[in-house]
């Protein structure tokens, strides 16, 4: 990119992640990805859905899921959101130390949510024998749940870029954008969460 | 000197507009909290039948995600007719998907 003056004014405007059309126009494209988004999980939860009874010999739902677990997942995703409003409530108000520590808590808080989901898959692919493979339920549980772990993996390697590739830049109007389009991102995840603990885990759990 | 001012003064209202912003958002998490815990409640209690809880929870769920979008994504601010229209197209399709999907294997 090359040096842009209007990128780096002495003071920032109040909303610099809509200041320039380039951010604009991301704002725009992330929210174009997210309707995209909407419809690829609605067709996972619908075979989800479709398949969940669909067992083989091997267990079912209620044996399988442990609420605990799940709760503790849900709260950490849940905060993280939280954490990244925080986060854009500091970058708004062009505190760049502030911004990056509350996206550090954000991409901890996430890191713990795939620890916890790594953790419970192989609890019961070891002591269930639960694997992709044993049934349809197996390949529409893994499908559904591990599309979604796969977007919070993406999510957190997005945040470790964001955060080093500008540790030393510092905020202006070129990676403002950036930082805003991600924390969409990031809500947008704890969004597809609330459906599966409630269609999946919970669901399951009562039968 | 005049333009100083004035610039000041719009930070102020700036300040205290963001200020009323966050707390709205941090009332919202709270409510999100509280849904969340209902939702894993009445499905640990045991005591309803699923009748009963799944319209409970999907209810619960759907609200939830309306704060998720509306405050935390900031839906409810001006200039967000493009970014509600996409995802209600999103969500259009989607429930066509989830139909063709999920509702002819119950016939």
């Amino acid at each position: 990119m090359s040096y842009d003056e209007s990128l780096f004014p002495e003071k920032l405007p109040h909303n610099p992640e809509k200041a320039t059309l380039e951010g604009r126009n991301k704002f725009m494209g992330l929210w174009f990805f997210l309707g995209g988004e909407t419809v690829l999980f609605a067709s996972l939860f619908g075979t989800y859905l479709a398949l969940k009874d669909s067992v083989h010999t091997g267990p079912t739902s209620e044996e399988l899921f442990g609420l605990p677990l799940v709760f503790l997942m849900t709260v950490m995703l849940l905060t993280s959101s939280l954490t990244s409003v925080y986060a854009m409530y500091h970058m708004r108000n062009n505190d760049f130390k502030k911004m990056q520590l509350w996206l550090g808590i954000t991409g901890l808080l996430g890191i713990g949510f795939l620890i916890c989901e790594v953790y419970e898959f192989a609890h019961y692919i070891t002591d269930y024998g639960f694997t992709f493979r044993s049934s349809s339920f197996g390949s529409a549980f893994y499908t559904l749940v591990g599309f979604h772990g796969g977007h919070v993996t993406f999510g957190i390697v997005w945040l470790i870029t964001l955060m080093l590739r500008n540790a030393k830049r510092g905020l202006n109007l070129y990676n403002a954008p950036k930082f805003n389009t991600f924390s969409l991102y990031w809500h947008f995840i704890d969004v597809i969460w609330v459906f599966v603990f409630t269609v999946v885990y919970l669901m399951g759990k009562v039968g | 000197m005049t333009d100083n001012v004035e610039s000041t003064e719009v930070d102020v209202y700036e300040k205290e507009h963001s200020k009323d912003e966050m707390k709205r958002q941090v009332i919202s998490f709270a409510l999100m909290i509280v849904f969340t815990l209902a939702s894993f409640g009445l499905v640990a209690s045991g005591k309803f039948s699923s009748m009963v809880v799944i319209p409970l929870i999907l209810i619960m769920a759907l609200v939830q995600v309306a704060f998720q979008f509306y405050y935390f994504m900031h839906m409810k601010d001006k200039d967000h007719e493009m970014p509600s229209t996409l995802i209600y197209g999103g969500v259009w399709c989607a429930a066509l998907t989830f139909t063709a999907l999920a509702v002819v294997t119950w016939w």
